[in-house]
């Protein structure tokens, strides 16, 4: 705003607004004071009203405390030097010191008494107490030795470089510590306003609150997705980058799923909300990260625990110290090396170690679609020695495929695939969904069954034109073609279909492998972590996708029930295991490992089972979280053994005099925005 | 030594001992069991001691009235709660706690605590 006239203009134009009760916009403070039915008018439409007037709304009051703290070390600066000139060089007038000693102890520094009075109040202290009497005595000595009351010489600088020190450490700590949050602000930023909603055939632009389940929603080429949903028609590319971390944009036609929050590239679709609100993706991740980010890592404890007792603990070593000097030495030197012991603790280092460090990990975790669910399970993939993959699902795309079929003489391979998906047709299971894909791809009539059968995981049977079939794992029959021992060893699942006694045929199974599962694998070998693999597979079939990818062991022939023995064996060796599923069906493996990672399905990504959870299908994500957390965790412990370091061994220097009180402020100022900055250097880490 | 020495010394070791009394030596006060709850912060947390019951959503309302960064966020590590409170504005949030026991709540550099204690 540049005049009043402009307060006056928008206080008319928003008491003419429907839904306003009242408008008082302030030219001075430049706060606006609305009172609006929340029903008829949203804060964000009266910030676009006062936006189309030509002004901007901030209703940001972090902005404006940071800034305020900047003018006050300006200020405090200045006047500091000014007198620290006027007491070595300028032979200032003592009364002139101490009105610009006056002027920042009480103006500048005024926040820190504040706080001090309400904390006393609560019988509790903090930095801003010790700040306080650090530099109050400073102060009192100076106006006593000014108005004569004492000899000497005043240390109005000490107290007033001391301030203006401070007062820059938290200037620059506000600023770094808004960069640490940065990516959960980005993911919140993701979430669009408004949505294109089709409403009794006409399109409407609703507030992304309004729509509804089943809304349909246009979606034209660089528009946001509005909400999850399903294509009805069209196809096009979307960007998931912001959400999943997935580079490549993903291609998407009628049938697909989007995700709310991610950007439509090239065509214009046609969906239908499939989830709003906060049954969104964004909004689970959003929530997943900010618990995440709340949650306490259990090495903190010990902080806890020193945190509580920190601040009384250093006001009783300077009232020692100062006893100790005086005794000694006498008053002046004793006043110092006590102001020295108030001033250089920084109980805010300690208390800033290990959260700066959760969040801005976190965070970037999230950016690449990796959720970790707490700062627990992020301590526990710090220490991961071996990764246990389930196959199907996970390993492979999960979306098994007939590729060899094999008859015998009697049979065509229409005839053998034909008999095979009439038995299958009844059964439950993900192979047998594939055999019958496949008739049904070629058109193949099935035949009427009688007597069907589920061979508890191993087969089925049944009876077609009067005649027993039996159809299933190798393991079943006693005498099987050659063919079978050749198509396992390719890593494929193989069932046989056998009339009676006589073998019909064989046909065989494939899933296909996911593209980054080996280098997935080699990255997790790199960072020296063993691997293995655990299906449901004969050992051969096994050992040949173990070896496609790289894997070191392989657990077959494990049904999802006994997959949580083999995780307990491999701890039994010692091993701190994470166990990688789909999270559904592997929910029990999940737990029983030491962290599980749950490859998200859909667009639901809290999984209770996992530790970590991942938003794309990218297999390298798994070696990037385990790196990401080492790093992490490597921050917070930096960070606390400098905090720790810090306090235990410059504290006692100041208690025996070896450190003059501005350079204790120097010292203090630095170290919260040193923990900060070295948690901010997790950035810059290259991942990949 | 001289009787200054001697006051010093004396007043000193009576000093370390009032600040062990008032910053250490608090009471825990009991408070009336609520599940609509207003906290002032300000140099801490007003009421700092709360007791809710289990299994009944509490509304928590927090006012930060005190312009120390280190009050401006307020976290509840056992819930996986974390709050930041912007200058005088009431942040207003719901918590269900299921399980009775002691559950502490501080700011984000830990200095200020309070519990909530659930019965």
């Amino acid at each position: 705003m540049h005049c009043a006239s402009c307060a006056a203009t928008i206080s008319k134009v928003l008491r003419r607004t429907p839904g306003v009760a009242s408008a008082d916009v302030n030219y001075a403070t430049e706060k606006a004071q609305i009172k609006f039915d929340p029903a008829q008018i949203t804060l964000d439409k009266i910030s676009q009203i006062i936006s189309n007037l030509g002004y901007s709304t901030n209703s940001n009051d972090k902005d404006r405390q940071t800034n305020d703290l900047f003018i006050k070390f300006i200020v405090s600066a200045v006047f500091a030097v000014f007198v620290l000139w006027g007491t070595f060089i300028g032979h200032l007038n003592f009364y002139i010191q101490m009105i610009l000693a006056s002027v920042v102890q009480f103006w500048a520094a005024w926040d820190f008494y504040r706080t001090t009075w309400a904390s006393l109040r609560h019988r509790a202290a903090n930095m801003d107490t010790l700040i306080v009497l650090g530099t109050t005595v400073a102060y009192i000595y100076s106006a006593a030795v000014t108005f004569g009351k004492v000899s000497g010489m005043p240390y109005f600088d000490t107290s007033m470089t001391i301030i203006a020190l401070i007062i820059l450490g938290k200037w620059l700590e506000a600023r770094a510590k808004g960069k640490t949050s940065e990516a959960i602000k980005k993911l919140i930023q993701l979430q669009p306003k408004t949505a294109r909603v089709i409403r009794d055939g006409q399109e409407v632009d609703l507030a992304i609150s309004e729509v509804q389940i089943g809304d349909q929603i246009r979606l034209r080429p660089g528009e946001k997705v509005p909400v999850d949903g399903k294509v009805i028609s069209g196809e096009t590319s979307i960007d998931e980058s912001m959400v999943t971390g997935e580079s490549i944009p993903v291609y998407k036609h009628t049938g697909d799923l989007v995700i709310g929050g991610t950007l439509n590239t090239s065509g214009a679709i046609l969906l239908s909300a499939t989830k709003v609100g906060s049954a969104t993706m964004l909004a689970q991740i959003i929530r997943l990260v900010e618990q995440a980010q709340a949650s306490r890592a259990p090495i903190q404890k010990l902080v806890d625990v020193i945190s509580s007792y920190f601040v009384p603990a250093v006001l009783m070593i300077a009232v020692a110290t100062f006893a100790g000097w005086y005794v000694m030495v006498g008053f002046l030197p004793a006043m110092l090396s006590a102001i020295a012991v108030l001033i250089i603790a920084c109980p805010c280092a300690l208390g800033l170690a290990t959260p700066t460090a959760l969040v801005v990990g976190t965070g970037l975790a999230a950016q690449k679609g990796i959720l970790i669910k707490d700062a627990e399970n992020l301590e526990i993939a710090y220490k991961v020695s071996h990764v246990v993959f389930d196959k199907t699902g996970t390993l492979t795309e999960g979306k098994p495929v007939v590729t060899d079929i094999v008859p015998s003489n009697q049979v065509t391979n229409n005839d053998l695939l034909a008999l095979a998906a009439s038995l299958d047709v009844n059964s439950e299971h993900p192979l047998a969904a594939a055999i019958v894909a496949a008739a049904t791809k070629t058109a193949l009539k099935l035949l009427p069954v009688t007597g069907f059968k589920n061979l508890a995981g191993r087969g089925v049977e049944g009876t077609i034109s009067q005649i027993k079939y039996t159809l299933g794992t190798p393991s079943l029959f006693s005498n099987v073609p050659a063919d079978v021992a050749r198509l396992e060893k390719q890593g494929k699942t193989v069932v046989v279909l056998a009339a009676v006694e006589k073998i019909l045929g064989v046909i065989a199974i494939a899933d296909t492998l996911r593209p980054t599962a080996a280098e997935a694998v080699s990255q997790l070998h790199s960072q020296k972590i063993g691997t293995s693999l655990i299906t449901g597979d004969n050992p051969t079939t096994a050992a040949a996708i173990a070896s496609q990818v790289g894997i070191d062991r392989y657990f077959a022939q494990v049904i999802p029930a006994d997959k949580e023995k083999s995780i307990r064996k491999l701890q039994s060796e010692g091993k701190i295991v994470a166990m990688v599923g789909d999270g559904v069906n592997d929910a029990p493996a999940l737990s029983a490992a030491n962290i599980g990672i749950a490859m998200a399905t859909g667009t639901d990504v809290a999984i209770e089972a996992a530790g970590i959870t991942l938003v794309n299908k990218d297999l390298r994500s798994i070696p990037l979280a385990l790196k990401l957390s080492r790093f992490t965790l490597r921050t917070i412990k930096t960070n606390l053994f400098w905090a720790f370091i810090y306090n235990v061994v410059l504290i006692p220097a100041a208690a025996i005099g070896l450190l003059n009180p501005i350079l204790a402020a120097a010292a203090m100022a630095f170290s919260s925005v040193s923990v900060v900055g070295n948690s901010l250097l997790l950035k810059r880490v290259r991942f990949t | 030594m001289s009787i200054d020495k001697w006051i010093v010394l004396i007043g000193s070791t009576g000093l370390i001992g009032l600040i062990y009394w008032f910053f250490l030596g608090k009471k825990e006060k009991p408070s009336e069991i609520s599940t609509d709850i207003k906290i002032t912060v300000s140099g801490g947390y007003s009421p700092d001691s709360l007791t809710v019951p289990v299994g009944k959503p509490v509304k928590l309302t927090l006012t930060r009235t005190d312009p120390s960064d280190c009050l401006e966020e307020f976290v509840i590590p056992d819930l996986k709660i974390k709050k930041t409170l912007a200058l005088n504005t009431p942040v207003t949030f719901t918590i269900t706690i299921t399980k009775p026991g002691r559950y502490g709540f501080h700011c984000g550099m830990n200095m200020y605590h309070g519990q909530i204690i659930a019965n």
